[in-house]
């Protein structure tokens, strides 16, 4: 005991400080899964535990048209933005004869730095003043653009981190540079393509204020479907769809971080 | 020749990001600083006739006898914007520092845990996160229920629609931000000074403000901007927690560019929003470059 005060790195209450952090953090989610298993239509008074919800969310068709869309989104965005943060990773982390490399890699973390209310309403306008309507693909460019940084953060990371004398050994054992690229980097740089690829899969199915705003009448997104149902009323069939987007969040993140982490 | 066209292949892996984000993102930025000098079209878009309506609207409106007078309704909700951000900022760095400090301090295996603990939320549905609080804040939501029923008070306290569950739903939604970089600044802290602190006979406390502190002052700024600029913009929170009536710029941009129809006056508050957000990262850039910091975590 005498020990522990003694410690200095210990300040006092800042343990309790961390344990009422975490259950702030938690609690809230803890509650939305839990009563998505309620057997009353009530969102708040328990009364008994079924699935119905879970059911009566996945029978009703505009949920399945819009996780439809969500997935479609989420995808196509996914490669999109994975490709082309590869290229300016690798360009920018191996090609020494681009000039001015921290314009590049400001450009690239823009969307991540403008208010997303920003970035919609401005994609909007553009879509409108240039005619674009395409349904699902002017949501599907909307999205890619805004996933670019998330793909990109954990392959320039993984980049970073990766010993360049493997890449320089295959050259001079007269591997080309696409062999050297296809045969040794992109093996090695894997991990950091996949766990950002997950990034912004999430990034895209969660989105929604700028899907709201680029969204044209029938293509209806997930989380935008969600926020109609809240605007209506609460019912346990909002936590159920809730908890079932939540659980892929949480798996794709655990996944990323798992993959992002190996040697 | 062939010099310029080798230059131009070294850019060729750069090209795809620089032009999608130039075109979709740089533009759409442009068109809206243009449009937001233009007059609104009743029926949405704008009509091509220079006008600075849109900027003097913040400030003034027409009256019956068309002349212009005073309209603080919009400089209402620039400045509730702001204190609302500016509170949000206050509260994670009163939470958020004890909370990476005692992170920093754990044995490397634990902080990693609990690093990946405080990013996962942020990593789920913010709307989805945000409705959980309206089932805990709401009049018939668990506070109000588990508090009538343990017989505190008889009729439900209101929480929700109120500023502070926005307050509240900011904090719940930017605290990570704010617990990251400060974490960062302190894992990297040298334990001796502490100790040297310590044997100079500083108390706890004393420590903390003027070693701790001071040392942590680059994490501190760096979340505080994190905190501040989505904050600033929030959408979400605003309009769940805040029941759309304690409106904050961000609903009030969406609604120019929905049932309000007025294009170029969203425009300009976008512009406005677009420029604290650069004053802000300006300052932080000159203060890093400084300082010899970065915004790193």
């Amino acid at each position: 005991m005498k020990q522990a005060t003694r410690d200095i790195r210990i300040l006092p209450g800042f343990n309790w400080v961390t344990l009422a952090f975490f259950l702030y953090l938690y609690l809230p989610l803890i509650i939305l899964v839990v009563f998505s298993f309620n057997a009353s239509r009530s969102a708040t008074v328990w009364e008994g535990f079924s699935v119905d919800w879970y059911f009566k969310a996945f029978a009703n068709d505009d949920i399945r048209r819009a996780a439809a869309n969500s997935l479609i989104i989420a995808t196509v965005s996914m490669v999109a933005s994975t490709c082309i943060a590869t290229m300016a990773a690798l360009a920018l982390a191996r090609n020494r004869r681009i000039r001015r490399k921290p314009v590049f890699s400001g450009l690239i973390m823009l969307p991540l730095m403008m208010p997303e209310i920003v970035t919609a309403v401005a994609t909007l306008t553009f879509f409108a003043a240039i005619g674009l309507s395409l349904g699902l693909g002017n949501i599907i460019i909307a999205h890619t653009v805004f996933c670019i940084p998330f793909a990109y953060l954990p392959i320039r990371a993984r980049l970073q981190g990766m010993d360049e004398s493997l890449e320089t050994a295959a050259q001079d054992l007269y591997a080309g540079r696409w062999d050297t690229l296809r045969l040794i980097t992109l093996p090695l740089l894997a991990p950091g393509i996949l766990s950002g690829a997950m990034l912004a899969f999430i990034i895209s199915i969660d989105d929604f204020i700028i899907t709201l705003m680029v969204a044209e009448a029938g293509s209806t997104t997930l989380p935008i479907y969600i926020y109609s149902l809240v605007r209506l009323g609460i019912t346990p069939e909002i936590n159920a769809v809730s908890t079932v987007l939540l659980i892929i969040s949480i798996l794709f993140v655990g996944l990323s971080y798992r993959i992002g982490k190996k040697r | 020749m062939t010099a310029v066209l080798d230059r131009l292949k070294a850019y060729a892996g750069v090209a795809p990001a620089t032009l999608v984000i130039g075109v979709f993102m740089i533009a759409p930025l442009m068109i809206i600083f243009a449009y937001s000098f233009l007059e609104p079209n009743p029926y949405g878009g704008v009509r091509p006739a220079f006008s600075t309506g849109a900027y003097t609207k913040l400030f003034y409106e027409r009256d019956l006898f068309d002349e212009m007078v005073f309209n603080a309704t919009y400089l209402k909700i620039t400045f509730r914007s702001l204190w609302i951000a500016a509170a949000s900022v206050a509260a994670c760095l009163l939470i958020g520092f004890p909370v990476a400090y005692y992170i920093a301090m754990q044995p490397p295996e634990r902080r990693n845990l609990l690093i990946l603990l405080i990013t996962i939320p942020f990593w789920t549905n913010l709307l989805i996160r945000t409705y959980c609080w309206i089932l805990v804040l709401r009049d018939t939501g668990l506070i109000n229920n588990a508090l009538i029923s343990a017989g505190l008070i008889d009729r439900p306290f209101t929480m929700l629609y109120t500023e502070g569950a926005i307050v509240l739903g900011l904090i719940y939604t930017y605290i990570p931000f704010m617990v990251l970089p400060i974490y960062a600044s302190l894992e990297r802290l040298d334990l001796r000074l502490i100790e040297a602190s310590r044997d100079l006979y500083a108390t706890k406390w004393g420590t903390l403000r003027q070693i701790v502190l001071p040392l942590a002052a680059p994490g501190i700024i760096a979340g505080s901007i994190l905190v501040f600029i989505p904050g600033l913009g929030a959408f979400i929170a605003p309009e769940l927690l805040g029941g759309g009536k304690n409106l904050m710029l961000g609903s009030l941009v969406q609604l120019q560019f929905s049932s309000a129809r007025n294009w170029p006056f969203g425009s300009a508050l976008a512009v406005v929003i677009m420029a604290v957000v650069m004053l802000t990262l300006m300052l932080y850039a000159r203060n890093a470059r400084r300082n010899g910091g970065g915004l790193q975590h």
